[in-house]
């Protein structure tokens, strides 16, 4: 379970998180959605303890990660999977080499364990046969499903997906957000989804949180969330141009 | 009044701040260089990319600059009838001070920058923050390779510059001024010591790491976007060029 907890963040005078409460529970799937630079990321980045808050707590399964040294982190950090907005694959290593990365770099499983593991991955996200390819040979949808792999591949149990369908296609949108579900009934981890593609995001999620001027303002499952008669949240999914966003 | 001395105060304790953030990211390298497990693929990746980047640009400075020497040299030393002292004044230039500082400005210019770039472009492609996330340390994997494969590597391209040079020299000296290669070469035997050759290897080795360490610090905490990463590499250019300079000073005091 994460469990988020009156959450501030500023750089320097700009305030971005202004006590952010949210409850996840485990094994559900809650997309985090608001307008660009609302600060949707930096929440999911407090969650991986890359930023640590200027107050707040962030606790996983009980544990404040925000109170921990770096090798107390890094064991709950093992737990996660992220897939961050441009994929972050890493330039210089294969397909195979970076899904494989997590595996050969933190397990001791043996050269052909991991071949099995990286191969079925790939298999998952509908790219086998695309081992040696770099990610500069790459469409952008097939890094997001490269990235995918890789977030899964140690079977976290919580992955946290950073818009994960930024500057995709509708396709490609769609075959993410399949693949999302897919991969969530497979392996039953929690996720938490970043991201303003709405409607069609409310199909793989459980519940929807908005996230306006650095605080919830208001958290639903999908339906409740599109019948909402709060003015933001209304705003946001008809994508007015009239309302309290300020655009 | 008031207002000047707070703006050069806070300049000032601005300044103070990077130092020590880069000291504190200094000795954070330096610990993991000795803690295991260590990068050994990496470490060889790394010295390919050093070497492979510099070595061209290490030969064509070497080779003209050992040129240039021989022509002034020459002509000073006719004014006091010693050319025949030329091979070893360029000799001993060369291994005390240019070879050295030259290398490691060209390595700066040529890997250097192409390093704080590509440290750069993990930075603001999020690929760091993806090695954090896996909770893989990102400075065992990208820094401690650089500053080890510097070590190693400055001191291999130092001797090149130092060989290429004394041949550059020779075929000035020799080929085209008409010194005899005897007097060139024997002259150089005498009075070149093993001390002279450990001036520039000690200089050598402390170069590469000033530019691995700034070169990696400016990349590792670049700004943001295509401008901030150019930003920060001509900031790893300057300061490693005056880092070298100035520690080439200091350390040419306590050498002599």
């Amino acid at each position: 379970m994460i469990e988020i907890i009156d959450l501030h963040k500023s750089f320097d005078s700009q305030k971005v998180l202004n006590g952010v409460n949210l409850k996840i529970a485990d094994k559900e799937v809650i997309t985090i959605m608001g307008k660009s630079g609302c600060g949707k990321s930096v929440l999911i980045k407090h969650i991986i303890g890359l930023l640590m808050p200027d107050r707040g707590s962030v606790l996983i399964n009980g544990v404040d990660i925000t109170r921990l040294d770096l090798k107390e982190l890094d064991k709950i950090r093992e737990k996660l999977g992220v897939l961050f907005q441009g994929g972050a694959l890493f330039d210089s290593l294969t397909v195979y080499g970076n899904v494989a990365f997590p595996l050969s770099e933190k397990t001791k499983l043996s050269k052909s364990g991991i071949q099995d593991r990286v191969i079925q991955a790939l298999e998952d996200v509908g790219l086998k046969g695309m081992e040696k390819k770099y990610p500069a040979e790459l469409s952008g949808g097939m890094k997001k499903r490269v990235a995918l792999a890789r977030a899964l591949i140690t079977e976290p149990s919580i992955v946290l997906f950073d818009e994960p369908t930024t500057g995709l296609d509708p396709i490609i949108t769609s075959s993410i957000h399949i693949l999302i579900k897919a991969t969530h009934e497979k392996y039953g981890y929690t996720g938490v989804v970043v991201s303003h593609e709405v409607p069609e995001i409310f199909e793989i999620t459980d519940r929807v949180a908005m996230l306006h001027n650095g605080v919830i303002v208001e958290v639903g499952i999908p339906e409740e969330i599109q019948n909402s008669t709060n003015p933001v949240v209304r705003q946001f999914i008809t994508g007015s141009h009239e309302g309290p966003i300020e655009v | 009044m008031e207002r000047l001395l707070k703006i050069i105060g806070s300049w000032a304790l601005s300044q103070l701040r990077t130092i020590g953030h880069m000291f504190v990211f200094l000795l954070n390298s330096l610990y993991f260089i000795f803690v295991p497990p260590f990068k050994f693929r990496l470490l060889l990746r790394q010295m390919r990319f050093f070497g492979n980047k510099s070595l061209l640009v290490i030969l064509l400075t070497g080779s003209f600059t050992g040129m240039v020497l021989a022509l002034q040299l020459f002509y000073i030393l006719r004014k006091f009838g010693s050319e025949a002292l030329l091979g070893p004044g360029i000799a001993l230039s060369l291994t005390r001070e240019l070879g050295p500082v030259l290398s490691a400005l060209m390595v700066t210019g040529r890997a250097g920058s192409a390093l704080t770039a590509e440290i750069g472009m993990m930075r603001i492609s999020e690929q760091i923050d993806a090695l954090t996330a896996m909770a893989l340390n990102p400075i065992r994997y990208l820094i401690v390779p650089n500053i080890v494969a510097a070590i190693i590597v400055f001191p291999l391209l130092v001797a090149i510059f130092d060989v290429i040079g004394i041949y550059g020299g020779y075929m000035v000296g020799v080929k085209i001024l008409g010194i005899s290669s005897g007097t060139y070469f024997s002259l150089m035997e005498d009075y070149v010591d093993m001390e002279d050759i450990m001036v520039g290897l000690y200089k050598s080795l402390s170069f590469g790491l000033i530019v691995s360490w700034v070169c990696c610090y400016k990349g590792f905490y670049t700004g943001y976007g295509a401008e901030g990463v150019s930003k920060s590499t001509t900031e790893a250019v300057v300061m490693s060029s005056i880092f070298i300079l100035i520690w080439d000073y200091f350390l040419g005091s306590v050498l002599l």
